[in-house]
């Protein structure tokens, strides 16, 4: 097959790009441009967009082999993804951009893209991996958990996931690297890149005050009464304890969490750790990149965070809404978050979480 | 067959170069030592120095070798402004950045106003805003500078002219792109300064020349062995030298045959392509650079299709990056920056054939035809 490799200029696309190489496709190097004011210089394992990383990823094609070009992705990043980012906090949820990127940049932009120019799919270095069912290709946990990345791909519709492919779910990490150094690439020992790429002093709260402003608001307990006040209801988090700077305690002493969060008023509320709990989600916008889920209830695993644990559930479509219904309540959950349903280790689908209960 | 058709970016070193080259990386000696050796040396740059000045009209100490034609025109742009008390430089704004950057800089960090030429729809300055600037404030002007021919649109600009009505305001031009294909003589034109540079005209990368008037002295961007009128200190590089003269001495450019070669092309772009757009066409221009724009496409997205077919090409600009920008050259003749994106640049050069042609243009309605596809999708 002809393919485009996506290549960050970190050491999994690097190895995922080689590894397409050798399984016979005609591969292409790209590298997405995000940002259109990038940094010079990586600073720190964050951020992936400095024009450091961009000669890292021509570095590494150009040691593979392949062709290698940029691809400029800014102007649909920015749209796609960091307004995104931005409108989803100022609404009082929690978004996860990763998720958005790979929803509407890496395989939608590009894959549509590479498809319109004549290419029959995109290689990226994500840990995930695919099997041919007779229901068509799944999504599957990779095999190193500490890496598994099928989580953000769950928002691949079917038809996205068959024009992708994943080269690293079958290996872990540590023997990725070992990989990239055997075959010459420099990037091998680079660090991993965590947190949001476009945040790249790791301060979410911070960067989202300098763009959505910081106003006064109040902090109340359950009943409403007024404990104390916030800078800006965006910047806290469900189930947050710390840096909520109440000098009023809790009757019993216990600590107070974040509860929710109500942008409209500009209101954070607050209460003992036990309120936290969540028996059942709602989400909405499901996507299925295997059979599609039905009205009747079945048993699986939901799992809410990119790293969390993959919780027993059981799950069914009401309406437009994909359901997950807890065996053991979960504490602290925001809506805007991404609810994954698995069946063993094969992904089902996902939505985004509008209800808590 | 792979074609390629970026000889405005870089063309292959001629045979007689290559053997010049060869022999002189053989040759011991530094051209600047007192012994047989460095007297050996220093004969073999000599004897190019002269042989250059033959080919640009002027004389051998008015050629002040360089690293490139990017250090031949920063020396010049800033040696020339920091000659003169005068505060103002004019440049046209469809310089190569080697010009246009080195302004700039002047304008940050050295207090320079800069004043910008603007040019016509075809690319050619525009002689008559000269003229009334040059009128209203000739006691500012510092130096004006004005490249020969551009080098994404291959548009010859009318130097003589711009001299003219400079008077006694030193004009630099740029004629990187021009020398050794189309008549160019520093002498008759009059110039203060001009820049070449090796590896468009067949000799190596890595060498250019800056051709300064006689008893002009300009402040040196390098410093220290006191090389090329103390203007350029740095040991000669002499095989370099040497085979710079020596391609512009074998004359491998036919500029007749290039030429038709890139008229068959553009003829057959427009064959199968009524809509695409020859940028530059009906002003005199450089035999081989065709700037075409494909409307509706992107030039990032056509430039990997051509690669894919094995056809070289170029989209103009690029940022540090890496990222395809909008060409200042063609927004500076009234395109937008949706249509400068939409262009590619073709330059033929003396290994191109008819051959060479009739491939790049089979490939070249597939790859339009995707490149359609591939932005009609990212509008969607």
């Amino acid at each position: 097959m002809k393919i485009i490799a996506a290549m960050s200029g970190g050491v999994d696309s690097a190895v995922a790009a080689a590894r397409a190489v050798e399984a016979g496709h005609e591969v292409i190097g790209v590298h997405l441009a995000l940002s259109s004011n990038p940094q010079k210089y990586r600073s720190g394992a964050r951020g992936c967009c400095t024009i450091e990383d961009s000669h890292d990823a021509r570095r590494a094609a150009d040691v593979i082999g392949i062709p290698f070009y940029i691809w400029d992705m800014a102007d649909e990043f920015h749209e796609g993804v960091v307004e995104n980012f931005m409108s989803e906090y100022a609404a009082g949820r929690t978004p996860n951009p990763c998720l958005r990127c790979n929803e509407k940049i890496k395989f939608a932009a590009v894959l549509d893209r590479a498809k319109a120019m004549g290419f029959d799919g995109v290689v990226t270095g994500h840990y995930a991996r695919t099997e041919e069912t007779n229901e068509g290709r799944t999504l599957h946990r990779a095999i190193d958990p500490l890496k598994d990345q099928s989580y953000v791909l769950a928002v691949l519709n079917r038809e996205q996931i068959n024009g992708a492919i994943f080269p690293l779910g079958d290996t872990e990490k540590v023997d990725i690297r070992i990989e990239a150094e055997k075959r010459g690439l420099a990037v091998a020992q680079k660090p991993d890149s965590h947190d949001i790429c476009f945040v790249p002093s790791g301060d979410n709260a911070g960067w989202l005050r300098d763009r959505l402003g910081s106003e006064v608001g109040p902090i109340v307990d359950q009943d409403g009464t007024k404990i104390g006040e916030h800078k800006g209801a965006y910047t806290y988090t469900i189930g947050q304890r710390k840096g909520l700077g109440l000098s009023v305690a809790a009757p019993d002493g216990s600590p107070r969490f974040v509860l929710k969060i109500e942008p409209v008023t500009n209101t954070v509320v607050v209460g003992a750790r036990e309120d936290l709990a969540v028996s059942s989600m709602r989400g909405e916008r499901p996507i299925f990149c295997g059979p599609v889920v039905g009205a009747a209830p079945e048993r699986g695993f939901v799992q809410v965070r990119a790293h969390g644990a993959a919780l027993d559930c059981t799950y069914y479509l009401d309406g437009e809404h994909l359901v997950a219904e807890l065996d053991e309540p979960l504490l602290g959950l925001a809506t805007g978050q991404a609810m994954v349903i698995y069946d063993g280790d094969r992904v089902v689908g996902s939505a985004t979480i509008c209800e808590t209960a | 067959m792979s074609v390629y058709l970026d000889h405005a970016a870089t063309t292959p070193m001629c045979d007689v170069a290559i053997d010049a080259m060869s022999a002189a990386l053989s040759k011991l000696g530094n051209p600047s030592s007192l012994h047989t050796q460095g007297r050996a040396a220093r004969k073999d740059v000599e004897d190019a120095r002269e042989k250059i000045a033959r080919a640009v009209h002027c004389q051998p100490s008015e050629v002040i070798f360089t690293g490139s034609g990017t250090e031949a025109n920063n020396a010049a742009i800033k040696g020339l402004y920091w000659n003169s008390p005068k505060k103002v430089i004019v440049v046209s704004s469809i310089e190569h950045h080697a010009v246009l950057d080195p302004a700039l800089w002047l304008v940050e960090h050295e207090g320079a106003e800069l004043i910008q030429i603007p040019v016509t729809g075809d690319g050619v300055i525009d002689l008559d805003f000269l003229r009334a600037l040059v009128a209203a404030r000739s006691a500012e002007i510092a130096l004006i500078s004005v490249m020969h021919s551009n080098n994404e649109t291959g548009v010859i600009q009318p130097i003589a002219e711009v001299v003219k009505i400079a008077g006694d305001i030193p004009v630099h031009s740029d004629a990187v792109q021009s020398f050794s294909k189309v008549p160019l003589s520093y002498q008759d034109l009059g110039l203060y300064s001009m820049t070449i540079s090796g590896h468009k005209v067949g000799g190596p990368l890595g060498i250019g020349a800056l051709i300064l008037r006689r008893a002009v002295e300009i402040p040196a961007l390098l410093h220290g062995g006191g090389q090329e009128r103390d203007i350029r200190s740095g040991t000669l590089n002499a095989p370099s030298i040497v085979a710079l003269a020596a391609a512009i001495e074998a004359q491998s450019y036919d500029a007749a045959a290039i030429e038709k070669l890139r008229i068959q092309f553009e003829e057959g772009v427009l064959r199968v392509r009524p809509d695409a757009v020859v940028n530059g066409k009906n002003a005199p221009r450089l035999p081989g650079i065709s700037n075409i724009t494909f409307p509706g496409t992107q030039s990032d997205s056509l430039l990997l299709l051509m690669d894919s077919e094995k056809v070289s090409c170029s989209t103009g600009a690029a940022c540090t990056a890496g990222v395809h920008r909008p060409s200042h050259v063609l927004m500076a003749m009234g395109l937008t920056d949706v249509v400068s994106q939409s262009s590619l640049r073709f330059s033929f050069g003396a290994t191109n054939t008819q051959a060479d042609v009739d491939f790049a243009l089979s490939v070249l309605p597939t790859v339009i035809e995707r490149g359609l596809a591939a932005n009609a999708v990212g509008k969607k």
